[in-house]
């Protein structure tokens, strides 16, 4: 028995670890550093419609212990992604959780119905979140009524289980994962990132063109904990948990939170080996802190939260 | 890669000297590496240019503005600096022949790429006239090491060394008949894109660029600029650059 395999719906993983969506393109810088197949699985870079070119540069600065960044979901659009992308990819033994994202609900129904068919995609993350872009986006991701109505729709074009990507930016998250989740999604990922700002001193204007972007890095560690541990305990539909997860007992720790498996984001930047780094790590910090596997600990959170 | 040597050039500019295999693999002038800043608070790798190569170390130089720059230059020798490349695309330089001329222009902490550039000209025997732009005569360095590979004509922005002005004050005042075979530039925002809109339709122009990145090696979408006569799809600077032809970038 594989002592870290996970299973979720759509996702049979050999390990819990997967780089999150936004960084780490569609795998194919990586693949030019490590042997891709080591990983659980890949969620790949939001994906609309049509091509976008994103916000105009500087579109990341740094902040202590993170960073903000405002891309503007830049990506090829959807045909691209179809031809070259998503083909590339299935040379690997990697299951493909694709992000779809869009300005109205009609883009993110036409992108799911189509990018479902691709055969290596596994899983679809509905990106309800994305702080960086005018229109859509987090728009779908902070009322329930709204969240509810774009995932059904959603799910009722895709033939993969669909899992709808939260965002911190709301009063009350467990309101929207319950909306989802009554939407019919088959999980849940977050916590995207946290909407943030820095001004330049000499010039006295913002450092992003955006003016603001999103927050991630270890710094925000401590939020996504807390919520991946308030959802976890409200829906029953399972979590891949991601934000500010930069090394093994992090990871831990977001499942004792309540994921199921973890999503490693802007830690790719610091260390480009970081994803293999941590998967080779974890059975040693498990023996140290007697984890026989990952499910057997996904199990015992989840027994305690729902009997 | 070990630091075998860190000294300052001028007040807050270091030439930061590292030894390791990663010297070896440095096909091209004008690339960079990506520098892990040794503060576990400072997440993003540092972009910096490979000033030259010489057998097993490569030469850097780092101007401490920043936080990260400034722990960067702050490194002793012997200690051991984490090191990803060598990253991007440099400037090509094979088409050029004996006795053609190439024209380098340079501005601040744009310069030192153009260091090597210079070396691997010289040693294919092409003319070089180097022109470099400094803020003033204190801020100047590398004029010996440039000299040693051709014609080098200063600008300081206020006069306290050869010409008072810009490197384009440079090119008009003294270079107005030079027609070079090619024309190589790094320097800040304004130079690139005075270098752009001059050399636009040179045949042989290029330009390296500089912008903000997080990965560097170009998945995460952050440095891009944009594609002359291309609505759709814009160029990665970490990944497709950092040198790009005048002909191909809008700055």
């Amino acid at each position: 028995m594989n002592r870290l395999s996970v299973t979720l719906p759509g996702l049979d993983l050999k390990n819990p670890i997967m780089p999150a969506s936004g960084c780490f393109g569609f795998g194919e810088e990586f693949a030019q550093l490590y042997d891709l197949n080591l990983l659980g699985a890949i969620m790949v870079k939001a994906t609309t419609l049509e091509p976008r070119l994103g916000n105009p540069t500087p579109r990341v600065a740094e902040t202590y212990g993170g960073m903000l960044n405002a891309i503007g979901l830049q990506n090829p659009g959807l045909d691209e992604v179809l031809a070259k992308k998503l083909p590339f990819l299935a040379q690997f033994d990697l299951p493909v959780i694709a992000n779809v994202a869009g300005s109205t609900e009609e883009d993110y129904v036409e992108v799911c119905r189509k990018i479902t068919q691709a055969p290596n995609v596994r899983a679809i993350e509905l990106n309800i979140s994305c702080p960086n872009v005018k229109h859509g986006g987090i728009a779908f991701g902070t009322d329930p009524q709204t969240a509810y109505r774009l995932t059904k729709a959603c799910k009722a074009v895709c033939k993969v289980p669909l899992y709808v990507k939260l965002s911190p930016n709301v009063t009350d998250i467990v309101a929207i994962a319950l909306a989802v989740e009554k939407g019919g999604a088959d999980g849940i990922t977050m916590i995207n990132t946290l909407l943030g700002m820095r001004i330049d001193l000499k010039t006295r204007k913002p450092v992003l063109a955006n003016i603001t972007g999103g927050l991630s890095g270890p710094a925000i560690k401590p939020v996504s904990i807390r919520m991946i541990h308030q959802v976890s305990q409200a829906v029953k539909i399972p979590i891949i948990g991601m934000g500010g997860v930069s090394n093994v007992d992090d990871v831990l720790e977001m499942i004792m939170a309540g994921a199921s498996a973890v999503a490693i984001g802007t830690a790719n930047f610091t260390d480009p080996m970081i994803c293999p780094d941590i998967i080779n790590a974890l059975p040693q910090r498990m023996d140290e802190l007697n984890i026989t596997s990952i499910e057997s600990l996904i199990e015992s959170i989840r027994k305690e939260r729902h009997g | 890669m070990i630091l075998v040597s860190n000294r300052k050039l001028t007040a807050d500019v270091h030439e930061l000297i590292l030894q390791g295999n990663l010297a070896k693999d440095v096909p091209q002038p004008g690339q960079f590496v990506d520098l892990k800043v040794p503060r576990a608070d400072l997440l993003l790798r540092r972009p910096i240019s490979i000033a030259s190569v010489d057998n097993d170390t490569i030469t850097l130089v780092i101007r401490a503005s920043g936080e990260g720059t400034k722990a960067l230059c702050a490194r002793h020798i012997g200690e051991t600096m984490d090191v990803l490349g060598p990253l991007g695309h440099g400037f090509p330089i094979d088409f050029l022949k004996t006795d053609q001329t190439a024209l380098l222009i340079g501005g601040g902490i744009g310069i030192p790429p153009l260091l090597q550039l210079a070396k691997e000209l010289h040693d294919q025997r092409v003319k070089v006239t180097i022109v470099l732009g400094f803020q003033t005569k204190a801020a100047l360095f590398y004029h010996d090491e440039f000299e040693r590979y051709g014609t080098v004509l200063i600008a300081t922005d206020d006069g306290s060394f050869q010409t008072q002005g810009t490197v384009e004050t440079v090119l008009d005042q003294q270079l107005k008949d030079l027609s070079a075979d090619a024309v190589y530039a790094c320097g800040p925002k304004g130079l690139n894109r005075m270098v752009i809109t001059r050399y636009k339709h040179h045949p042989h122009a290029y330009v390296s660029l500089e912008e903000r990145m997080a990965c560097g090696i170009g998945a995460c979408a952050a440095c891009v600029c944009q594609k002359d006569n291309d609505p759709i799809h814009n160029l990665k600077v970490c990944e497709d650059g950092p040198v790009f032809r005048t002909s191909e970038v809008s700055l």
